[in-house]
Parts: structure tokens; C-alpha cells; sequence
């Protein structure tokens, strides 16, 4: 027998099912979020919103409110003369003074004794309005003469933020984008395809509502326990609002229960609970409760896309010329900048020669758009991956190989500037393909739409492409760790990069105990301090395995250089005869086990020459920030994915069902395959909630189904099949090879089953959502058609 | 303010006697009054199970249950299946499974699961899915936490 022998234990951590850290004490309900805290003193928070959609405020009457026994502050926008405005723009009075533009908007503020006290002394403030008209639809508010959402404000100092001047038109941002020469390329096609698509709201549905405890101690510093996701850009802005020095700032992160984007900017309710507690002097906590955090959280934006593009008989994409339109709401959160991650997907997720793309978020009185995983790739997938399909068609090939055809090889740049140093495309391609059967069910189920039946089946292929090594969007994209070990050779990893369910804590570890050879035990992870954690930019674009691991590794070698050089001499050796395993210092050479790790760093700490095993990193990913063209390698790695779904139909009520999701994840290498696994099925599944139940209905500004009956998430039995590979590019900059992968299983689920539902039916949906009643409507010719989104001149 | 009423019932095996105003849900009791924060708010309408409890040995959301009704009752949060052995192994699968991300979902879905196991202890995908129907989770896309219940099964069976 020539079998290799192998020990039971594995001599690597990578690629291991590695239960995550903080498992435990969430399974048995020990893990205390932010709604879970009762600080001594604690009063309630709570907000009064609009109710009107845009409206002037003529009078606020708080006396009553006042006057109720348990009551310690009632606050409005008078209250508070030095508020200044927050949001991407600056255009958002935490407390509104004169005009509400949203039925989110906040008008006062109560901090009492117990939240139902709270919430009744609300009911006591009247409030008296002047409606005025509204714009509820992004394209009217690109109409002449249309209302003035921020009008100029008179006697504003030039340069002042949005909130504070105003503006003379309803334009909150733009951006446009162009390689190539898009004239050149029609030219050279052989078919052009036009397509208009429309994606509509839905919200982040965290299964913790929002919540936030300020406190401030004697000496007015602000401490914010705070579910941010960026707490060191918290902590600065939050100094700014309070105009102190953000050194008086400190910011701890309970555990937090889901974020998905929702956290990455500040919201009135964190700067109001911070004015409740500076007016009473007592800490305060605000805790939403369901039906606010669906009528006050931010959205992932609605946008109207059209796609034009061309290709050559032979399926080589020849251009693509791209215009949205995207309903910023009232207010400016990260929504507005979701073009830019848009605009990759667009100009890169296939070879292109020739791309323009040109958009404008507009303000309207809707509820606004904040961050959401994905980004906007989402909304940018679904229509670039439907439209493919459509182009495929127009040409006769298959939808796999006109994808093939165009899909990026490792080495390649892009028209934007992306450089794909690791690519696995091609693979996830023909993977999920295989995997699924999917060319043979593809023409099966073609072949058998004319057939008599009430249920029919489909496949869709969709594919993505998403930064997966940061984001250079911030001045630093970095990340810093401290390590240190004690005398009990324990390791105190302390890093900038925060967890919010993903898993980052777990990995980060399982890095440095794979650098130091100690088991996963070994270590304990400290993120949620500000006062103790080195800087981070904050969990998103799916950045932190790629960013933090890269620096927690860098800080786990140093700690291990430092170890092993204190070593040598005393083993008459040089430090690079010697290694960590196994919990000690080894020889490298033969194995042999020369002293355990806690009786060596004792020998360090007490000695007469003594030292700390204490070291620090930070790394800076090796990417570069756009140019004003929006250009440039904006990411350190980029990851890539194909997804198969194969569908049911039913015709006679118009229900899909999802039967089974087949899916190949370029991640450049498995570092946790149950913490990726998880990412992966997660994210699948709020991609098939985004194609086919999640629908938040807004109406004249407001939403029809504030709670979880009517806005429908995915439930246990509806989980499809799930049939996941993942494709090991192995990318030469990521930690131990991987690249970030947390958004990446959503973004091309609807676009997968849009192309299914065509597969199965012959009947194309450009519009989300597939719920039964819409596709039936579509099923008998009856959806709507979708207006060509509107072109605004620069 | 609504008026109180005093109740006794038991709370993970011990005896409690408190005033509780009538419009107060069984919630609000354990988490605003007695500091039993394992069990969460989700939602507050019947519509998630974060707030997923015992009563009488049957799962009930605690949120659509009034207070007083819990008078004469046995009432097991997630803190009193500390000790519970069924509990453990069901705890024990999740973390092994992956069944936990943010962890908002998950002591109602472990109580779920505790009381899926008491009336079926050899559960299939299909029951466990059916099961865990009424409690929502955003983070795991439920795959994980159907797995986690259909092997504490197989683990609570082995022992029996
Ligand atoms: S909080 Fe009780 S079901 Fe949601
Ligand atoms: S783990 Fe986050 S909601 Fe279930």
C-alpha cells in the first residue's frame, strides 16, 4: 500500500469549517446587542416624523408633551440652533425647521422615562402643516418648473452645503462616464439591442431595528454605543456636528444584528438621540420599532435603466451605451454614489471597447436611498444580464457562449482601468454551466414553451463581477491590527475592522493563528472600541477578509519574527531555522519541538532585557483612486461569479418557484468554507427575495406595507436547491489568496431569474419585482411598458 | 397608563410574581421588566419568532401573548434552556453549522427547533423547514439552520 499517511488534525486552518467565534453566546441568547443594554439613568428616545409627504411647518406645539410627569426633555429644531446638516451632501437637518420633504422627516424629539412613555408624550405634540405639492416620480422632478425639493435658500453664504443654501434644480448628483468611442462602435456592430428596465425599493430588513445609547460623562465626551459600520468615520463626523474635537468621540459596537449596507452612514435618529442626551445629562436610548425602521431606513434605490449595445455576428461586443435615472428621495445618503459601482459593471464586467454611461440621481419626495449590499450592481446586473441574454438571441448564439465569448481572462484591463490580476470568469462560467445541465435544459425548456401545461420549467444564467480587494473610494482604504500575546501565550487580536454577522472576527483570527500555528482557541478578537481599536475605514465592498486579513496577517508575521529572533540565540540557531507550530517554537528542519509559546513569552516578559510581544500593521491595499473620469484600478482584486437558477412556473396564477440555484464563486481561495458557505447561501437568498417577493410599495411618498406581512422576505420552505462551487484563482495580492465575497451571491439572482422566467415562458420581464400577480400581468401581455429613461444634458 | 395585575407563574423552573399592566405583551414582561434580553423584538406583530418562547411546552411568540396570560403558566425563555440537554445539542448543531450570523434570529430559532425535537425528534429538511416558517432570518438564507436541526436530531435520537 502506498498511501500517504495523514494526521487526523489538519496542518492548515485554510480551507477549514471553522465554527465562528461568537457562535456560541448568540445560540444561547447570552449576546447583548445595542437593544439588550440598560445603562443606570437610561431614558427612552423617541421621534415624531412627518405626515405629510412635503409640507412647510407653520407651528409646533410641544407644551403638553412637556408637561407630561416623566418627561425629561422635548426637543425640536429651535431647541438646537447649532444643528448643522449631515448626509453625503450635507443636506439633512437631523431636526427640520421649516419644511418636511419626506413623511421620514423628524420634527421633535422625547426622551422620558420608559419608551411607552416616550411614544405617548409624541402623541402630544401638535403639529400644524402647509401642504405642498409633491414630486413622488424621479422623472418629474426632471421636468421644468418641477417643485423644488432644497429651493435656494435666501441670504445663503456662497459654498454652503445643500442643507444650508439649497439648490435651483432637482439634481443631487451626476455622473458620467465614457471609454472609447461609442460612435466607432455602432459602426462596427452587426445588431444593436435597446432595452429599458425599472428596479424597485426595497430596505435591508436587518432582523435588529436600529439603535443607538449616547451618554456623555462630566467632562462632555460623547460615548455612542452605536451599530455603525464605519465607527472611525462615525466618530469624526459625530465631532463635527457637536463641535468638539473627535478625540471627545468614543464609539463602541455592540453586536449587531444584520447590516447589509444599512450602516454606512450617520441618520438624524443617532444625532438626535446625541442632543436628547446632551439636554438631559442622562444617557439615552432609541430603539425603532418595526414599522419605523421600515418607514425610516434607508432604501436600495429604485433606478430606471436603458441599455443600448452592439456586437458582431460572431458575438464580440462592439459598445454599450448606458443612461439611469435614480430616485434619490428627499435627502442624499450613499445612494446617490451607487452609479459608481454601476459603472464597472457596465464598462467591465465584459471585454468592451467602447462604453458610455451617463446618470443623474434626482430628489423627490420618496423615502431615501442609503447603501445596500451590492451597491447598485444589483440593479446594474439585472438589466446588463438580461439584455444579454436578449443580444445572444438576436444573434443566434447560446447564451453561454455568447458570455464565454466576451468574458475576461486573468491579465486582462479593462476600458475603466480595472486590471483582473487573478480572473476566474471563465471558469465560474463553465462550471455553473455544467454543473446545472444547463445548455441541455436551456433548449429542452425552449423547446417546450408552446407546450400544453400549467407548470413550466426554465433555467437563466446570469453572471457578476464585483471589487473584492477594497475600495479606494475613501482617502485610505486601509486597515490597522495590534497583536498581542501574553504569558499565557493567549493572542489579543485587535483590529480597526468591525463584525456584523459576516464572520470577519473568525477569519481574521483563523489568519493569524495559521501565521502563528496555534489552534483557533489561541486567539480572542477585540473590534468595537474606538479607544481601543486602530483605525478602519469600515465594513464595506466587501473589503474586510481582503483588507483587515492582509493587515492582521502582516501584524501576526511581525509578532513571529520578533518571537523567533528572541528565540534563536538561545537555540544556537538563526531565526529562520526556526518555526511556530503546534502551539511552540519548532525547528524547522526536522519538527522537534523546542519550547511551548507561554513558557517562552514568559521568558521574554520577565527577563532583565524585557520586551512585549506587542506589534502593529496596517495595510494599505495596493489600488489606486479613480481620476476624474472615473478611471482607474479602484480595486486590489476583483471577484466573479455565475449563477444557473432553474425555475417553476406556474401559468394559471403566474408564481415562480425557485427550484434550484447552481453556483460557481470565483473567491481566490476558500479560507473558511463555513463562513463562506453561509455568505454565499445568504446572499442567494436576499437575491431571490429581491427578483421575487420583497416589494416595498411607496405611493405618493408614502409606504403601503410597513411590516413583515406585506413586505414578503423569503421564508424557510421557499429556499431553493443550492449547488455552490467555488473557483480558487488564487490572487496574488489577497490573504493567503482570497478576495471578498460578502456581496457578491446577490447581484446576479434576479437578472438569473429573469432569464429563467423567459426560458421557460418566452416572455421577457424588464421589471422587478416577480411577484404572481405581475407575472401573470406579463404573461398575458399586460405589464406596462416601460418608458426609455430620460437623458439629462450636462 | 393601563392598570396592573399581579401574576404568578414559573419562569425557566422558578416561581415569579409580578404586576403587570394589562396591555403589557410577555415580551415586554421578560425583556423591559425581568431583564430576560435573550428573547428578542423583531417585529412585535406574530410576524418573525425572534421573540420565540415556551409556554406550556408549546411555541408561542411572546410578543402576540399578553402578559397576564401567562398567570399559572410554565414559561421557558432561551436563558432557562441553559441547562437543558435536547437545548445543548441543538445549540451545539448551530454553532457546528454555521446556522449563526448576526445571531438576532437565532435563540428563536433554537427554542423553534427545542420544540420541533420534543414532538418529532427525527426531523426531515421538509419539517424542519416547516417548522422554522414563521421565524425569519436575513442573514443565513435558512440552509445552515435547517441542517443544524435536521443533525440535532440525529444527535437527540442517538441518545435516546
Ligand atoms: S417579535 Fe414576536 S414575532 Fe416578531
Ligand atoms: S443570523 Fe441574522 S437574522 Fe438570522
Amino acid at each position: 500500500m502506498s498511501e500517504v499517511l495523514q494526521s487526523t488534525a489538519p496542518s492548515t486552518l485554510i480551507g477549514q469549517r471553522i465554527p465562528k467565534l461568537d457562535a456560541p453566546d448568540k445560540a444561547a441568547g447570552r449576546t447583548r446587542y445595542v437593544h439588550d443594554i440598560q445603562l443606570p439613568g437610561q431614558l427612552y428616545g423617541a421621534i415624531l416624523r412627518s405626515e405629510r409627504v412635503h409640507a412647510r411647518i407653520l407651528r409646533i406645539d410641544t407644551s403638553k408633551a412637556r408637561a407630561l410627569p416623566g418627561v425629561s426633555a422635548v426637543i425640536t429644531a429651535a431647541d438646537i440652533p447649532d444643528q448643522r446638516p449631515i448626509g453625503v451632501v450635507k443636506d439633512n437637518l437631523p431636526l427640520k425647521t421649516d419644511r418636511v420633504r419626506s413623511l421620514r422627516d423628524e420634527i421633535a424629539a422625547v426622551a422620558a422615562e420608559s419608551e411607552e412613555l416616550a411614544r405617548h408624550a409624541l402623541t402630544l405634540i401638535e403639529v400644524e402643516y402647509e401642504d405642498l405639492s409633491a414630486v413622488t416620480d424621479a422623472a418629474d422632478s426632471l421636468l421644468p418648473g418641477a417643485m423644488l425639493i432644497h429651493p435656494p435658500i435666501a441670504g445663503a453664504k456662497s459654498g454652503d452645503p445643500v442643507g444650508l443654501a439649497g439648490r435651483d434644480d432637482n439634481i443631487a448628483m451626476r455622473f458620467d462616464y465614457v471609454h472609447g468611442d461609442v460612435g466607432q462602435g455602432e459602426a462596427e456592430s452587426d445588431v444593436i439591442v435597446e432595452d429599458t428596465f425599472y428596479l424597485h425599493y426595497v430596505t435591508h430588513c436587518c432582523m435588529g431595528v436600529s439603535g443607538v445609547i449616547a451618554e456623555f460623562d462630566a467632562k462632555g465626551n460623547l460615548l455612542l454605543y452605536s451599530n455603525t459600520q464605519v465607527p472611525f468615520l462615525h466618530k469624526r463626523e459625530f465631532a463635527e456636528y457637536l463641535h468638539i474635537d473627535p478625540s471627545r468621540v468614543r464609539i463602541i459596537q455592540p453586536p449587531i444584528g444584520g447590516g447589509f449596507g444599512s450602516k454606512l452612514d450617520i441618520y438624524p435618529f443617532e444625532v438626535i438621540c446625541v442632543y436628547l442626551a446632551r439636554a438631559t445629562g442622562r444617557p439615552v436610548r432609541m430603539v425603532y420599532t418595526r414599522e419605523e425602521e421600515f418607514m425610516a431606513s434607508p432604501t436600495r434605490q429604485p433606478v430606471r435603466l436603458t441599455l443600448r449595445s452592439g456586437c458582431k455576428k460572431d458575438g464580440t461586443l462592439t459598445f454599450r451605451s448606458v443612461h439611469t435615472l435614480h430616485d434619490n428621495g428627499a435627502y442624499t445618503s450613499w445612494g446617490a454614489t451607487t452609479p459608481v459601482v454601476m459603472m464597472q459593471a457596465f464598462a467591465s464586467l465584459y471585454r468592451l471597447p467602447h462604453c458610455e454611461y451617463h446618470t443623474v440621481a434626482v430628489y423627490s419626495n420618496n423615502p431615501y436611498a442609503g447603501s445596500f449590499r451590492g451597491y447598485g450592481n444589483l440593479q446594474a446586473t439585472f438589466a446588463i444580464e438580461s439584455h444579454m441574454e436578449k443580444m445572444a438571441a438576436a444573434i443566434g448564439m447560446d447564451p453561454l457562449a455568447f458570455r464565454l465569448k466576451n468574458a475576461h481572462v486573468k491579465g486582462e484591463e479593462t476600458g475603466q482601468g480595472n486590471i483582473f490580476r487573478s480572473c476566474g470568469f471563465q471558469d465560474c462560467l463553465k462550471i455553473a454551466a455544467e454543473r446545472s445541465d444547463f445548455l441541455h435544459k436551456w433548449r429542452e425548456y425552449t423547446g417546450k414553451q408552446k407546450e400544453p401545461g400549467r407548470f413550466k420549467r426554465g433555467v437563466g444564467l446570469a453572471a457578476m463581477l464585483h471589487v473584492g480587494g477594497g475600495a479606494k473610494i475613501y482617502q485610505s482604504d486601509g486597515c490597522g491590527t495590534i497583536i498581542k500575546i501574553d504569558d499565557f501565550g493567549h493572542v489579543t487580536l485587535i483590529t480597526g475592522a468591525s463584525e456584523i454577522g459576516q464572520g470577519s472576527e473568525t477569519v481574521l483570527a483563523q489568519l493569524v493563528c495559521e501565521e502563528l500555528g496555534l489552534p483557533i482557541s489561541a486567539v480572542s478578537v477585540v473590534n468595537n472600541d474606538t479607544e481601543i481599536t486602530p483605525w478602519d475605514v469600515g465594513v464595506h465592498a466587501s473589503r474586510t477578509t481582503f483588507v483587515a486579513g492582509n493587515s492582521a496577517i502582516g501584524a501576526a508575521r511581525k509578532a513571529k519574527d520578533k518571537i523567533l529572533e528572541a528565540a534563536a540565540p538561545r537555540f544556537a540557531c538563526a531565526p529562520e531555522d526556526l518555526d511556530m507550530k503546534g502551539g511552540g517554537i519548532v525547528r524547522k528542519a526536522t519538527g522537534e519541538m523546542l519550547t511551548n509559546l507561554p513558557r517562552f513569552i514568559r521568558s521574554l516578559h520577565f527577563a532583565q532585557q524585557s520586551d512585549l510581544v506587542i506589534t502593529t500593521n496596517y495595510y494599505e491595499p495596493p489600488s489606486v483612486h479613480f481620476d476624474k473620469g472615473y478611471k482607474g484600478d479602484i480595486s486590489a482584486a476583483y471577484s466573479w461569479a455565475a449563477q444557473v437558477v432553474e425555475v417553476e412556473v406556474d401559468l394559471d396564477t403566474g408564481a415562480v418557484r425557485l427550484v434550484k440555484v447552481t453556483g460557481a464563486h470565483d473567491v481566490g481561495r476558500v479560507l473558511n468554507r463555513l463562513g463562506l458557505e453561509g455568505q454565499i447561501e445568504g446572499g442567494v437568498v436576499m437575491g431571490q427575495g429581491y427578483a421575487l417577493t420583497e416589494d416595498l410599495q411607496v405611493e405618493g411618498g408614502k409606504i403601503r406595507n410597513p411590516n413583515f406581512r406585506d413586505y414578503k422576505l423569503v421564508t424557510a420552505p421557499e429556499v431553493p436547491q443550492m449547488d455552490i462551487s467555488f473557483v480558487e484563482s488564487m490572487d496574488g495580492e489577497g490573504p493567503q489568496g482570497a478576495k471578498g465575497v460578502g456581496e457578491a451571491p446577490a447581484i446576479s439572482m434576479a437578472a438569473a431569474i429573469a432569464n429563467a422566467i423567459e426560458n421557460a415562458t418566452g416572455v421577457r420581464i424588464t421589471s422587478l419585482p416577480f411577484t404572481p400577480e405581475r407575472v401573470y400581468r406579463a404573461l398575458h401581455g399586460a405589464l406596462p411598458e416601460l418608458p426609455t429613461t430620460p437623458k439629462v444634458a450636462a | 397608563m393601563s392598570a396592573t395585575t399581579e401574576i404568578v407563574f414559573m419562569l425557566n423552573g422558578a416561581e415569579r410574581r409580578v404586576g403587570v399592566p394589562s396591555t403589557m405583551s410577555t415580551l415586554e414582561m421578560l425583556r423591559d421588566m425581568l431583564g430576560f434580553t435573550g428573547t428578542k423584538y423583531g417585529c412585535g406583530e406574530g410576524e418573525c419568532g425572534a421573540c420565540t418562547i415556551l409556554v406550556d411546552g408549546a411555541s408561542v411568540n411572546s410578543c402576540l401573548m399578553f402578559a397576564v396570560d401567562c398567570a399559572g403558566r410554565q414559561v421557558t425563555t432561551i436563558e432557562g434552556l441553559a441547562n437543558d440537554p435536547c437545548a445543548r445539542v441543538v445549540q451545539d448543531s448551530f454553532v457546528k453549522h454555521g446556522a449563526v450570523q448576526c445571531g438576532f434570529c437565532t435563540p428563536g430559532m433554537v427554542v423553534q427547533s427545542v420544540h420541533l425535537l420534543a414532538t418529532h425528534p427525527h426531523p426531515d429538511e421538509l419539517s424542519a423547514q416547516r417548522a422554522i416558517e414563521g421565524n425569519i432570518c436575513r442573514c443565513t438564507g435558512y440552509k445552515k439552520i435547517v441542517d443544524a436541526i435536521v443533525d440535532a436530531g440525529c444527535a437527540v435520537g442517538d441518545r435516546s
